[in-house]
C-alpha cells in the first residue's frame, strides 16, 4: 500500500510499504478512505517532537471501512463505516474508566520512554512519534486499528466523510477546549488562533452559552472565517495590541477564559519573538510558548486557561507568578476524544455544527508532501487539508485486500 | 548461599524505602570499575616482576640478599608471567587474582625459609619480606573488591496498580507457568510437586539458565514468596504482595525479586540476562502484567508496516524534491 511516511524534517515521502496486519485480538484493519492533515502534523514536519524514526507512518485524523477483524473485536463488522479517535484507549483501565482516555495507560508500548520525558506516560497516539507508542498512523491507504472495540464509531448512512471526519480529533477537541472553559451566562471567550481548533472551540464556545468569543490571528483568511461563519470578533495581532485591545473590549477585567489554540510553534511580532525562535533552534527551550504567555497574563483574575495547543516539554519565561497570584486555572491535555464523539455526532445530525466549513483543499494522498508545506505556509488560503487515499490510485492499492 | 528474602511491611511504600529502592537498584548495576583497573596493573606488575625473575636471577637474588637459588627463581618469574598474562586476558580478573594471592603466600614462606639460612644476608631479606608484604595485602584487598564488584546481586522492587480485584490479581500470578507471558527473561515455568517448580531463563547466545524453586509462602490474595533450592544454580527469592487498593481501585502489586548470581561464567551470564537496569525490566514485566488483565493482551507494534524497509530499496520521493 501507499502511505505517507517520515523521513527528517520537512521530508515527508509517500512511498509503497507492508500492508497492516492484525496483531492482536482486540485490533481492526481500516481501509482508509478519508484522511486529513491536522496542525500538530506539523510539528512532526517541522521537527519539533523527538523520537521520530525515519519511515515512520503520519496521520492521526482518519476514517474508513473496516475490512479485517481480531477475534475479539465483537462490536463491529467487516464493511463497517467508521471514523477512528486519535488516542488509543483500552478502555478498563483506571484512565478510561473515568473516560480520561488520552491517558490510558495501557496503550503506549513504549510507557518507559514517556515516564522519562514527562513523569508519567500517557495514552498512545496514531502517527505521532515513539514516546506515545510509534503507531503506524491512517495518512495510508490501510492502518491498523488497536482496541478496536472501544474507539471507532460507526458513522450512520447519510452522513459524508467530510462532515464526520473531524470527529477523530479537531472538533472533539474545540469543543474540549471549550467545555474546560466551565462557560457561565455572560462570559466572555478569547482565542489564540483560528486554524480548525480555533474555529471549532469558537463554535463550541457559543454552542455552551458564551456571550461573546474573541478571536486573535493574523491571517486574513482566518480571521475572515472565525467572523463569518464562527460568530467571533476579532483581532489581528499585527495592526492591534492584542492585551490593549482585550482590556478594552471587556472593561479592563480581561476574558473569563483564555483558550490556546496555537502550541508550541507560535508567532508573534517583536524581539521576544526571536528570542524565542533563537532558543528552540539551538535546542535551549522546546517550545515557544508566546501565545500561551500572553493568554495567561491577558486572563481575568480568577479566570480559566484552556490549552488545546500542542507542547513537547520545557518553556522559558513561563509566568506561573501571574497564575498562582491572580488564581488562574489551567485546563489542558491530549483530548478524550472518545467521550466527544457520540454527542458531536448527534450535534451534527441535528445541523447544531457542520464541520465542512474549514476544509479548503482536497487532494490525494500522493500529494500530501505538498500539501504539507502549503498548510504551514499558509499558502493559497489553506486552513484544512482533506486525503484522499485511494483517489487516483489504479486498483485499490492492496494486493491484500483486493476486490474490498 | 542461601539468601534471605527481604520483607517490608505491607503497607503504603514511604519516602525511606523509595529511597532504599534507589540505593539497591543502584548498586546491582555491574560496571567496569576502579578494582578492574588496579587488577590490570598489577597484571603489569606480575609480567615484569617475572621476567626480571628468569633474566637476572643473580641479580635479583643479590639484591634481596639470596644467593645460589637461580632455578627457584627463574619457576617463580614463570609462575608471575603466568598470572599476569592471565589477568589481563581475562574478563574475569578475580579469579586470577587468587594466584596472585596464592604466589604471595609462596613468596613469604620462601622468604621465611631464607631468613633461617645463615647463608643469607638479613638487611636485604627483611627489605623485600616487607615488599612482599605490602603487595599481598593490596592483592587480598583488590581480589575482594572485584569479587564483591562482579557477582553483585539483582535486588529490585516495584509496584503497579491494576485495575481488578486483588483474587484475579492473585489467581494470574500463582498459576506459574503463565509468568513467562509477561515476563521479558523467563522461557518456562513448570510446577512439580510439593509447591516445587522448574523455572528457565533465556541467557543470551541461545543459552539458558535452569533452576528449582519452592514456594515459601503462599497466603492466597495477599502474598507468594518463592525460593530456589539450597543446590540450585542460582540463588533467587521473591515475593509478591497483593494489596486492595483504596477506593475501589483495584489492586497495588508489589514484587521484590533477588538474585544472587553464582561466580563464573553462570554469573556473567545472569548479569546479562538483567542487563544495565534490572528495576527497569521488573517495571516493563509488572506493566504487562497489567496489561494481560486489563485488556486481554499486551499492546504493540511489532510486525507493523513502515517506510523503513523503502530506505533501503529506491524510494519514490514526493514533495517536489526528486
Amino acid at each position: 500500500m501507499k502511505a505517507n511516511c517520515w523521513f527528517g524534517t520537512e521530508d515527508l515521502r509517500v512511498v509503497d510499504v507492508p500492508d497492516p496486519k492484525i496483531l492482536n485480538p482486540r485490533d481492526a484493519i481500516i481501509k482508509v478512505t478519508s484522511t486529513a492533515i491536522c496542525g500538530s502534523d506539523l510539528h512532526l514536519y517541522d521537527g519539533y517532537i523527538p523520537t521520530m524514526q525515519k519511515g515512520d507512518i503520519l496521520g492521526h485524523e482518519f476514517m474508513g471501512e473496516v475490512v479485517e477483524l481480531g477475534s475479539a473485536v465483537k462490536n463491529l463488522r467487516v464493511g463497517d463505516r467508521v471514523v477512528v479517535p486519535f488516542p488509543i484507549a483500552c478502555g478498563s483501565c483506571f484512565a478510561c474508566e473515568r473516560q480520561m482516555y488520552s491517558l490510558c495507560e495501557n496503550s503506549n508500548p513504549n510507557a518507559w520512554m514517556a515516564e522519562k520525558m514527562w513523569g508519567h506516560s500517557p495514552a498512545g497516539l496514531f502517527g505521532y512519534s515513539h514516546l506515545v507508542g510509534g503507531y503506524a498512523g491512517g495518512q495510508a491507504q490501510y492502518v491498523r486499528v488497536p482496541f478496536a472495540d472501544i474507539g471507532p464509531l460507526k458513522v450512520p448512512d447519510g452522513l459524508s466523510d467530510e462532515q464526520v471526519l473531524f470527529l477523530s480529533d479537531i472538533l472533539p477537541t474545540g469543543y474540549m477546549a471549550a467545555e474546560n472553559c466551565s462557560i457561565t451566562p455572560g462570559d466572555t471567550i478569547a482565542v489564540w488562533g483560528c486554524g480548525p481548533v480555533g474555529l471549532f472551540a469558537i463554535k463550541s464556545a457559543f454552542l455552551l452559552g458564551a456571550e461573546r468569543v474573541i478571536a486573535i490571528d493574523r491571517i486574513p483568511e482566518r480571521l475572515r472565517l472565525a467572523r463569518e461563519k464562527a460568530g467571533a470578533e476579532t483581532i489581528d495581532y499585527e495592526e492591534q495590541d492584542v492585551r490593549d485591545t482585550l482590556n478594552e473590549m471587556t472593561g479592563g477585567r480581561g476574558p473569563d477564559a483564555c483558550i490556546d489554540a496555537v502550541g508550541m510553534e507560535a508567532h508573534m511580532p517583536g524581539p521576544l519573538y526571536a528570542y524565542d525562535r533563537i532558543k528552540q533552534a539551538l535546542m535551549l527551550e522546546t517550545d515557544r510558548p508566546m501565545a500561551l504567555r500572553q493568554a495567561i497574563m491577558a486572563c481575568r483574575n480568577g479566570g480559566i486557561l484552556s490549552v488545546p495547543g500542542v507542547y513537547g516539554g520545557f518553556l522559558d519565561k513561563f509566568p506561573f507568578g501571574s497564575i498562582m497570584n491572580r488564581s488562574i486555572t489551567v485546563k489542558t491535555g491530549q483530548t478524550h476524544a472518545h467521550r466527544y464523539m457520540k454527542p458531536l455526532l448527534e450535534r451534527i445530525q441535528n445541523g447544531e455544527i457542520d464541520p465542512t466549513f474549514i476544509i479548503t483543499h482536497r487532494l490525494p494522498l500522493e500529494e500530501a508532501p505538498n500539501a504539507y508545506k502549503m498548510f504551514r505556509d499558509k499558502q493559497d488560503e489553506c486552513v484544512k487539508v482533506v486525503l484522499k487515499p485511494h483517489d487516483g490510485v489504479s486498483g485499490n492499492g492492496s494486493p491484500r485486500y483486493a476486490g474490498m | 548461599m542461601t539468601i534471605q528474602e527481604a520483607t517490608y511491611p505491607g503497607g503504603v511504600i514511604t519516602q525511606e524505602q523509595t529511597s532504599t529502592r534507589r540505593d539497591i537498584t543502584r548498586s546491582s548495576q555491574y560496571s567496569k570499575s576502579s578494582q578492574d583497573r588496579f587488577a590490570r596493573k598489577l597484571g603489569w606488575f606480575s609480567i615484569g616482576l617475572g621476567a626480571a625473575e628468569i633474566m637476572i636471577p643473580g641479580t635479583l637474588g643479590k639484591m634481596i640478599g639470596v644467593r645460589n637459588h637461580r632455578r627457584l627463581m627463574r619457576s617463580m618469574g614463570l609462575r608471575e608471567i603466568a598470572a599476569g598474562v592471565g589477568l589481563l586476558s581475562q574478563n574475569r580478573p578475580a579469579d586470577w587474582m587468587w594466584t596472585r594471592v596464592g604466589g604471595d603466600m609462596l613468596d613469604l614462606a620462601l622468604l621465611g625459609a631464607a631468613f633461617s639460612s645463615d647463608r643469607s644476608r638479613k638487611a636485604p631479606l627483611a627489605v623485600a619480606t616487607a615488599a612482599v608484604a605490602g603487595i599481598t595485602v593490596l592483592d587480598m584487598l583488590c581480589t575482594r573488591q572485584l569479587a564483591q564488584a562482579i557477582y553483585k546481586d539483582v535486588h529490585v522492587l516495584e509496584s503497579i496498580g491494576v485495575n481488578r480485584p486483588v483474587e484475579e490479581c492473585y489467581r494470574f500470578w500463582r498459576d506459574f507457568e503463565r509468568l513467562p507471558g509477561f515476563m521479558h527473561h523467563l522461557e518456562s515455568v513448570r510446577e512439580t510437586q510439593n509447591g516445587r517448580s522448574h523455572w528457565v531463563a533465556k541467557a543470551p547466545a541461545g543459552m539458558k539458565i535452569e533452576w528449582d524453586a519452592e514456594l515459601t509462602q503462599d497466603i492466597p490474595n495477599q502474598r507468594i514468596a518463592w525460593r530456589s533450592l539450597e543446590d540450585a544454580v542460582i540463588q533467587s527469592a521473591g515475593h509478591v504482595q497483593f494489596d486492595r487498593a483504596p477506593g475501589g481501585r483495584g489492586s497495588i502489586i508489589r514484587v521484590s525479586i533477588h538474585y544472587k548470581p553464582p561466580a563464573g561464567e553462570i554469573g556473567a551470564m545472569v548479569a546479562k540476562v538483567f542487563g544495565e537496569e534490572p528495576s527497569m525490566q521488573v517495571k516493563q514485566d509488572l506493566r504487562k502484567f497489567k496489561q494481560m488483565l486489563e485488556t486481554g493482551e499486551i499492546p504493540t507494534t511489532k510486525g507493523q508496516p513502515s517506510g523503513r524497509e523503502a530506505l533501503q530499496t529506491s524510494t519514490t520521493r514526493n514533495g517536489g524534491r526528486l
